[in-house]
């Protein structure tokens, strides 16, 4: 498979309002790893919406993993869900639950024995810096922990996409700087990722091709040393 | 047990809509449980009463005026009824016995030793060569008027119509309480997925399966409906039991006690996996259909 994510010439509008994305048609190649950017409300999150398949485009085609989602039927969603990681804006964990429990749920949806579980989530918790607060209830932990918990939540079952909607908004810059290294060691695993991010720091101390929307409209600016295997064929700024 | 304490996802414990669920439950198993019971009485009754008296005839001497008499009459019609093909047994009744009989009826007069009582005869006939009544009736008026032969036909046809239509009314209440479960399950599943619909949203964009999010509802919806049918059908047991007791001390004249067989027993407590069961399949299909018009 030589593409994630490819859009097609695609619109979405909410209701009978104005189109909050025009005309977008880019594609992510496996590997890929791009920052998205844009002012609020240029339609951002609406573009991750369609990512991780919380909305259908009114108009275009959106295929992911190679199969087109105009073509799925209801019981195929959980299994591209599963190839994707998710990081809210708003985080949404689940507020019933642990922190442990919390980043388990993938792996609890998708089977995996209890053993298997606790393995993996202790230590990505601990490799979070949260190893003291796994049993800690989302409520009492501060908005920098609470998002590690969703972070940890979208990486633990090892996703071939991952989408970060403002994933170091609450966390300082040594936690930033350590989270984009996680998301860096995921994508040299071969995971594709987004990170949406209004964080100029964070992006320009890495490397990577900038997404940018404007007014519903996306560009795509490649910058330098963008490890070859993962850079997109795509012109530098050009309007998609 | 696992099954039962089994952990879940969705924060069940804090959802008021499921409250009040095992205790509607327990008010639908126990009115079912009831009316079950009475469907099997009734149709034990029926069936106990319908071959007892097809099995038997009556013969009736109207009384003579003196012992004698009576006596001679009596030896008379058991002559002509044993010479009858058919006839297997026949018994006549002591006058203590007949007196017993009609005391419902009259009371302490039933003792007076002045009353003139008729003679009864109890026929027991062979079910495969059944007499011909006709000729046994008119052999046995020629031979002494006034005597007449009952089949009970008559009475029996009218009394198993009635426990028919009772037992008809009986499964009709025993469907409409589970048709009214089964609405409360669907009512209380639906509230509940509202009442989850920010987790559950959660749940399906991190990959959770339809299947896997309406097995905690219906596993929840399970637990609920046997804690509530288990509470139903031991109410509903202390009731028969009490009634039982109380129709057997009491006593209610020409009705038989409630004395619920094996079966009926078996099919009551059998109530709870079938409202498990019910409840369990009820919530699945209720959220399949709910989760199936989501993205």
């Amino acid at each position: 498979m030589d593409e994630i994510v490819r859009f097609q010439t695609v619109g979405l509008r909410y209701g009978m309002g104005p189109e909050v994305l025009q005309d977008l048609s880019f594609t992510l190649t496996p590997g890929s790893f791009h920052f998205l950017t844009g002012e609020s409300g240029a339609g951002k999150s609406s573009l991750m919406r369609l990512m991780y398949l919380a909305k259908k485009p009114t108009r275009g085609s959106v295929s992911l993993f190679g199969r087109d989602i105009a073509s799925l039927r209801h019981d195929d969603y959980p299994t591209l869900r599963r190839r994707i990681g998710v990081v809210f804006q708003e985080f949404r964990l689940l507020p019933h639950q642990t922190a442990f429990d919390n980043v388990a749920l993938p792996l609890r949806v998708s089977g995996m024995r209890e053993k298997e579980i606790k393995k993996h989530v202790e230590e990505l918790l601990t490799w979070v810096g949260l190893e003291e607060n796994m049993a800690a209830w989302p409520e009492t932990l501060s908005g920098g922990q609470q998002q590690r918990v969703a972070i940890a939540r979208a990486v633990i079952a090892q996703p071939k996409l991952l989408l970060a909607d403002e994933p170091t908004g609450n966390v300082d810059d040594r936690i930033a700087a350590r989270l984009l290294h996680l998301f860096e060691e995921l994508n040299r695993l071969g995971t594709t990722v987004v990170i949406a991010t209004h964080n100029k720091s964070l992006i320009s101390s890495s490397p990577h091709p900038i997404m940018h929307l404007e007014g519903g409209r996306l560009s795509i600016e490649d910058r330098e040393s963008e490890p070859a295997a993962t850079v997109e064929t795509l012109p530098r700024s050009r309007r998609l | 047990m696992a099954l039962l304490s089994r952990r879940t996802d969705l924060p069940f414990e804090r959802d008021d809509s499921s409250r009040y669920l095992p205790w509607l439950t327990a008010f639908m198993v126990f009115l079912a449980s009831l009316t079950l019971a009475g469907v099997f009485a009734l149709s034990d009754l029926a069936k106990t009463w319908d071959k007892g008296l097809s099995e038997t005839l009556t013969v009736q001497l109207p009384a003579g005026g003196d012992e004698r008499t009576d006596e001679r009459r009596a030896a008379a019609a058991i002559k002509i009824l044993e010479a009858t093909e058919g006839v297997e047994e026949v018994a006549l009744l002591p006058p203590r016995q007949v007196r017993d009989l009609l005391k419902p009826w009259l009371g302490a007069a039933a003792d007076a030793g002045g009353l003139p009582l008729p003679q009864i005869i109890d026929v027991e006939i062979d079910r495969d060569d059944i007499p011909a009544l006709a000729t046994l009736t008119e052999q046995l008026r020629r031979a002494l008027p006034g005597a007449a032969v009952d089949d009970h036909g008559a009475w029996m046809s009218g009394f198993l119509r009635a426990l028919r239509s009772t037992e008809a009314i009986a499964v009709l209440i025993f469907l409409l309480v589970g048709v009214a479960t089964v609405g409360t399950i669907v009512f209380t599943t639906r509230a509940g997925l509202g009442v989850h619909r920010e987790v559950i949203e959660v749940m399906h964009l991190i990959g959770a399966h339809d299947r896997y999010i309406a097995a905690q509802f219906a596993v929840r919806s399970m637990v609920l409906g046997l804690r509530g049918a288990a509470m139903g059908i031991i109410s509903a047991a202390m009731v028969l039991i009490a009634l039982g007791v109380l129709v057997e001390f009491q006593g209610f004249g020409v009705l038989p006690g409630i004395d619920l067989s094996l079966g009926a027993w078996i099919a009551v407590v059998l109530l709870l996996p079938a409202t498990g069961l019910l409840a369990w399949l009820t919530a699945r299909i209720t959220v399949l259909r709910s989760l199936a018009r989501m993205v």
